[in-house]
């Protein structure tokens, strides 16, 4: 039989199946192949795996593929569906029917857009910067979406280990060495410093039951962030956590939003922050937790599970970001306290804890991102309950609102 | 043995040099050196990435050149840099003879003799009959920007140093990369190389794996600890132990005195096994008690 016609055969469907396969790894699988055993289906297997996969988490795929392809006695005649895998990772399952959000990203899609898009907007637009998210109509929440997709995020930097020229800092030998022997003296003396970047930010979005009235704006305010210069992940949860970020990572907003409707599967459904945090420090902070990230966690802290849990997997989070900050819709609420179990088992660990309801907190949040404070203790909460309740004027001179005890 | 015949000839001789390699590793190993390719390994800390290098060298009876890597890693710690002190010496000791004279200066201060060769430097210069081994270990700790200057230097194997010249691999080195995945390493990267994960191996590998390296541990130990550690890595916990600790808690166990196991001596050693306070605190007590019991099950049902 044709080896190398059923190579590339081979390769099609791995194609189909959602694999980047190129041509090149192809023909070195076909000159690999004639090292190998090729009697034996294990190293055929391993050869082919070697050369066409790059992934871990498609080595599943593949080897799925592999299977059906190498089965059957005499691989699928040519023009045959390439299809019979069962499932096409590349193309993400169809909703099931009446889940909400879906519906609600369709109104998105016919609404009015772009025209109110300008960052320059912001003030002029036509949404109340203080009325709360939960109150939005659907208008209101077209306008907030195009403002929230560019806001002007400036967020903290970090000095990374990189050296760059500078007119002060450490001297820098090598343009120094130069030019002392052109010039025979060591007067004047290059310098450099460690080059600066955007703090990486982490956030954690509760998707619950209880948050549906400010779950829309939430990913539209996670999308923003997501365009913002720096290294975003984006986690969202209800009952389970689902990493949404390779999403976001698209310039088509609706349709990062219509993906990420599609992906999160417990949209909606009850709350259980512990095990979610749980499985994002077992299973993602080693990955995604690296250069000191912001993690925003953005819930109302109904949660249905453990308190425990909740304050033992917070407290792994804080350990190991720069800033742990607890973004609450619910805080903006003049009478509101946190007495939920959840909310008390959490304010011990997180080091802000902010309200998050209407724009002007999401201003304010901007602010105090850009300024990031050295870590103090845990927060007291009461200092700056209502302060996003009363709109100060833009005019720059106030600082973020923040405990001072 | 210098070139090995086959994947199995690889495969034993791997295991001569101590080393269990699964099938799929002797393979793609195998497969890079054939291609003369990259070979890029991705796993769980402690599966043993970094000893194929190890074991490739000496089996090839090549050097190893190691290039740990770390945030910020640049062309002066990586490729090369100017012995600056010694290069200011030698200007000094040039005007006190007053011989100083730019245009000879600069053609003997950036000579050889000054610069201090870095590990991708040395892999690539031939100063050997035989092509070194060269391991960039932990890829991912690296930033992007250093992942863009390793992805050309592994297509053309040359490197330019302006004061030098050009200088090219007669023979490219066997190229091993790891990655803890930290973080995704650029796909462009990793489709210049052949790609294997390596996973946490079976008991049965484990068992054989721990009597390869730790000769002192009997028969039924090593069947104990490889049962343990396997059970242990399904409980959930933040950081679980790789193949490396199991090795490790079978030399501490053998140093107790220890030929089977029990619930007090795994309490007494769990610190070797696992690095984490809160992981420790998880499994203590019950959860080790009846890890240990459905380890010893299974080496009594089988």
């Amino acid at each position: 039989m044709n080896l190398a016609f059923n190579i590339l055969l081979f390769g099609r469907m791995l194609r189909a199946a959602g694999l980047d396969i190129h041509h090149g790894r192809l023909l070195d699988a076909l000159r690999a192949l004639e090292w190998v055993n090729v009697g034996s289906r294990t190293d055929v297997a391993a050869t082919l795996r070697s050369l066409l996969v790059h992934e871990r988490d498609e080595i599943v795929r593949f080897d799925r593929a592999f299977d059906l392809f190498f089965k059957a006695h005499r691989p699928p005649a040519p023009g045959l569906p390439l299809f019979p895998l069962g499932e096409r990772p590349r193309v993400v399952a169809q909703p099931a029917a009446g889940v909400p959000v879906q519906t609600e990203f369709e109104d998105i899609h016919a609404g009015p857009s772009s025209a109110t898009r300008a960052v320059g907007a912001w003030s002029a637009a036509s949404v109340s910067r203080t009325k709360d998210f939960g109150e939005f109509t659907e208008r209101e929440l077209e306008s907030a979406r195009a403002l929230l997709e560019h806001f002007p995020w400036r967020l903290g930097r970090r000095r990374t280990r990189r050296w760059q020229r500078a007119s002060s800092g450490a001297p820098d030998l090598r343009p120094m060495l130069r030019r002392a022997v052109m010039t025979g003296d060591l007067l004047d003396l290059p310098r450099r410093a460690r080059r600066e970047a955007p703090r990486p930010i982490v956030l954690l979005g509760d998707v619950s039951g209880s948050m549906e009235r400010y779950s829309r704006i939430l990913v539209h305010f996670v999308y923003g962030l997501a365009q913002s210069a720096t290294r975003v992940e984006v986690f969202l949860f209800a009952t389970r956590l689902t990493r949404v970020t390779r999403h976001l990572m698209t310039r088509r907003g609706d349709a990062a939003l219509a993906r990420l409707a599609r992906e999160v599967q417990d949209w909606g459904g009850g709350t259980r922050i512990g095990e979610a945090l749980r499985a994002f420090n077992t299973r993602w902070a080693r990955r995604v937790i690296r250069n000191g990230p912001i993690v925003l966690i953005v819930s109302d802290g109904w949660d249905r599970g453990d308190p425990v849990i909740l304050s033992q997997e917070l407290g792994r989070v804080r350990r190991c970001c720069r800033r742990l900050i607890w973004l609450n819709p619910l805080l903006g609420g003049a009478d509101y306290e946190p007495l939920t179990r959840g909310m008390q088992a959490a304010l011990g660990h997180v080091d802000d804890f902010l309200p998050a309801h209407n724009l002007v907190s999401l201003e304010q949040l901007a602010d105090h991102l850009r300024a990031l404070p050295a870590r103090t203790q845990p927060v007291a909460w009461r200092a700056r309950a209502s302060a996003a309740s009363e709109p100060p004027e833009r005019s720059g001179a106030e600082g973020p609102p923040r405990a001072t005890g | 043995m210098i070139q090995p015949a086959s994947v199995d000839g690889l495969q034993q001789a791997m295991a001569s040099q101590h080393y269990i390699a699964g099938r799929g590793l002797a393979v793609s190993t195998y497969l890079a050196l054939r291609l003369q390719r990259p070979l890029f390994l991705e796993g769980e800390p402690g599966v043993g990435k970094t000893e194929v290098a190890k074991v490739l060298a000496s089996t090839l009876e090549t050097e190893l050149i190691r290039l740990q890597c770390y945030e910020g890693l640049d062309i002066s710690h990586a490729v090369y840099e100017w012995n600056y002190p010694r290069q200011i010496l030698e200007i000094r000791l040039l005007e006190s003879a007053h011989a100083l004279e730019p245009r000879a200066a600069e053609r003997e201060l950036f000579t050889d003799t000054f610069l201090i060769k870095r590990p991708l430097l040395r892999a690539i210069e031939q100063t050997r009959e035989r092509p070194p081994v060269l391991l960039i270990d932990e890829i991912d700790r690296a930033d992007e920007e250093f992942e863009g200057y390793l992805l050309e230097l592994l297509s053309d194997f040359q490197i330019t140093i302006p004061e030098l010249g050009t200088i090219r691999a007669v023979q490219p080195p066997v190229v091993v990369i790891t990655s803890n995945r930290t973080r995704e390493v650029h796909d462009a990267l990793k489709r210049r190389c052949v790609y294997c994960w390596i996973d946490y191996p079976s008991v049965e590998t484990e068992r054989r794996i721990i009597a390869a390296r730790q000769p002192g541990v009997s028969e039924r130990l090593a069947e104990q600890v490889a049962a343990f550690v396997h059970e242990l890595r399904g409980a959930e916990l933040y950081k679980t132990a790789g193949v490396s600790e199991t090795l490790d808690w079978a030399a501490a166990l053998v140093a107790l005195d220890r030929d089977e196991l029990d619930a007090a001596t795994i309490e007494e050693t769990l610190g070797i096994l696992l690095k984490n306070q809160e992981d420790m605190q998880a499994v203590r007590g019950e959860p080790v008690q009846a890890m240990l019991n459905r380890a010893l099950a299974r080496g009594a049902g089988g």
